[in-house]
């Protein structure tokens, strides 16, 4: 740093107002409405409110939300929104980014359409999957199951959380396939070399030197891809507002949904939110420690 | 997506066969993936009378529809919301980010990496545990259906912060020793060097902010009630529950919504690679 003279605690504190300035704004927003809120939260999730004013029961009723039926299915339903569209959302992008890796003639072509779902928000994305599935005006329901099949594929309990998920898998294609894609340009092509001089075909190549390499992007790729489900929200506000029968009812869509017991009870919200932040605090780190053994990050 | 050449022809290029079904995998699935795309653009292109006639064929063409759904959505004003709410957001969270991880990188002070430690953390934060007191907050503000309730909770992102500082850690120690020499104070480097140095990272910064901001759905739902705020997405909600029965209207208003950020990600190709991948590198 500077060359100018001073004693060391004078030093130590030289840029202390500079720093303070600089990061003043992002430190208030940060406070206000990040840090504040989720503990203030902590607190409001053992009260229950009405539209006015709350009045405070006792911390057991984390305890008891999370014992209660509703959030226990809730639970189920996320995690089943999960597994099914993390493993189906990585498999796809990672087997469509190393198709389309490949000198062929056109693969441009195949990358951009690829690449273009990232362009739809959720409610765009949702929307159009919502006309696609709806039995009266749906396409695809007019060819998997006649016309007019009722219920439709959203209105169904056994289908309502494969349609959302085949909404949701399609509208995060887009950002997997461009994210390994990205991934492996990284790969070093004397990796390849070297392991098609030993013999290695196709497949091999695959799982031993393209998997190893792409790790990193696949741990980083399946933490987002887990976090979004757990997170979702406008699909299943726009495809089943958490029906038919609770089926499609994720725990954050139980948090802010309409026409549950939480709607107009911030306290009650609390209690969900700050459950769903100790159960996503709790996935994360399953997902690092499981993960960042496994995972190659160079040198 | 550019093409990219690889100099490794006997592997990368493989032999008919195989070539073959390779291209053929590709466009089916190329088919699938823009197939809702395309009967959407069809179907936002008929009028309301035909869209369920033969969805797949473009006959009837007309803009009428589009124009119907663009009037009765009210969308030029959703659009117009979203820009203002997206570009505040992206500006201020370019401002916050680039002095908050000035101060990480170049600025000496006691209790720097705790503090960093803090701003970090609140990565681990999922915005739902936050919204409900956020809400409330904005509510004892007066600032339900404004803009300054849609935008406010979002004006610094740790994400943003991490993204610049990872860029800023590359730009060589032994630079700002020069510059200090020649009398160029902190805020003299942060402009003439960092951030020129930092522009592509900057940049995709920029356009993750916008399109995070853009696509937000749940916040602008809990904050607004007046359909003058509406958002695109809570736009699209509005019509889509208005017009159950119209569906083409309705599908005519995603076209319409969808467009804009087609536009831009095609202009914007690289920023957005660098943007979503910026994670996905060893901090």
């Amino acid at each position: 740093m500077s060359k100018r003279v001073g004693r060391p605690a004078a030093r130590r504190w030289r840029d202390f107002g500079l720093a303070v300035a600089m990061l003043a704004p992002s430190g208030v927003i940060l406070g206000m409405f990040v840090i504040y809120p989720l503990v203030k939260a902590i607190f409001l999730g053992r009260q229950r409110c009405g539209v006015t004013s709350c009045r405070t029961t006792s911390w057991h009723q984390y305890v008891d939300a999370f014992r209660s039926n509703e959030f226990q299915d809730a639970l189920i339903v996320t995690i089943k929104y999960a597994l099914i569209t993390v493993p189906i959302g990585l498999a796809l992008g990672v087997g469509l980014a190393v198709l389309a890796d490949k000198y062929i003639k056109g693969v441009g072509i195949f990358r951009t359409i690829f690449s273009s779902t990232v362009a739809t928000s959720v409610a765009v994305a949702s929307v159009m999957w919502f006309f696609l599935l709806n039995p009266n005006v749906g396409v695809i329901a007019d060819w998997l199951g006649g016309t007019a099949k009722t219920p439709g594929f959203l209105q169904d309990p056994g289908t309502a959380l494969w349609a959302v998920s085949a909404s949701s898998i399609w509208a995060n294609l887009g950002f997997t396939f461009i994210v390994v894609t990205a991934g492996l340009q990284s790969v070093p092509k004397d990796l390849y070399e070297s392991a098609y001089v030993d013999g290695a075909n196709g497949f091999t190549r695959f799982t031993n030197v393209t998997l190893p390499m792409i790790s990193p992007v696949l741990l980083f790729v399946t933490v987002v891809l887990t976090a979004r489900a757990f997170e979702g929200f406008g699909e299943i506000d726009l495809l089943t507002e958490g029906g038919p029968k609770a089926k499609t009812t994720t725990l954050t869509y139980l948090a802010y949904g309409r026409g549950l017991p939480t709607s107009g009870d911030d306290g009650l919200r609390a209690t969900v939110t700050v459950l769903l932040f100790f159960v996503l605090l709790v996935l994360a780190l399953i997902q690092f420690r499981g993960l960042e053994k496994r995972v190659h990050y160079g040198n | 997506m550019a093409t990219s050449s690889s100099g490794l022809p006997a592997i990368d290029q493989i032999r008919g066969g195989r070539k073959f079904g390779r291209y053929v995998f590709l466009t089916v699935t190329a088919a699938i993936v823009l197939f809702p795309i395309y009967v959407m653009i069809v179907g936002a292109l008929k009028p309301g009378s035909k869209v369920l006639d033969q969805p797949l064929l473009p006959n009837h063409l007309t803009f009428g529809t589009l124009s119907d759904a663009w009037h009765d959505g009210k969308l030029g004003r959703a659009l117009v919301n979203s820009a203002i709410v997206s570009i505040i957001v992206t500006l201020a969270q370019l401002i916050t980010s680039v002095l908050a991880a000035y101060a990480f990188v170049f600025l000496r002070f006691p209790g720097r990496t705790i503090v960093f430690a803090l701003f970090l953390a609140t990565l681990l934060v999922p915005l739902e545990a936050t919204l409900t007191v956020n809400r409330r907050t904005m509510q004892s503000f007066g600032w339900i259906n404004s803009y300054q309730g849609l935008a406010v909770p979002f004006l610094a992102t740790a994400f943003g912060i991490f993204m610049i500082r990872q860029v800023f850690l590359t730009i060589p120690k032994e630079m700002r020793e020069a510059a200090s020499m020649d009398g160029l104070g902190h805020i003299g480097f942060l402009r003439e060097v960092a951030v020129p140095l930092s522009r592509p990272t900057i940049g995709a910064l920029a356009l993750f902010a916008f399109l995070t901001s853009w696509n937000q759905y749940l916040w602008p739902v809990l904050i607004t009630t007046d359909e003058d705020y509406n958002t695109v997405q809570t736009g699209l909600k509005a019509l889509k529950s208005a017009g159950i029965g119209q569906p083409n209207l309705v599908i005519a208003g995603t076209v319409i919504v969808a467009l804009p950020i087609f536009v831009m990600l095609i202009s914007f190709q690289r920023q957005l690679v660098r943007g979503l991948t910026a994670g996905a590198v060893k901090g």
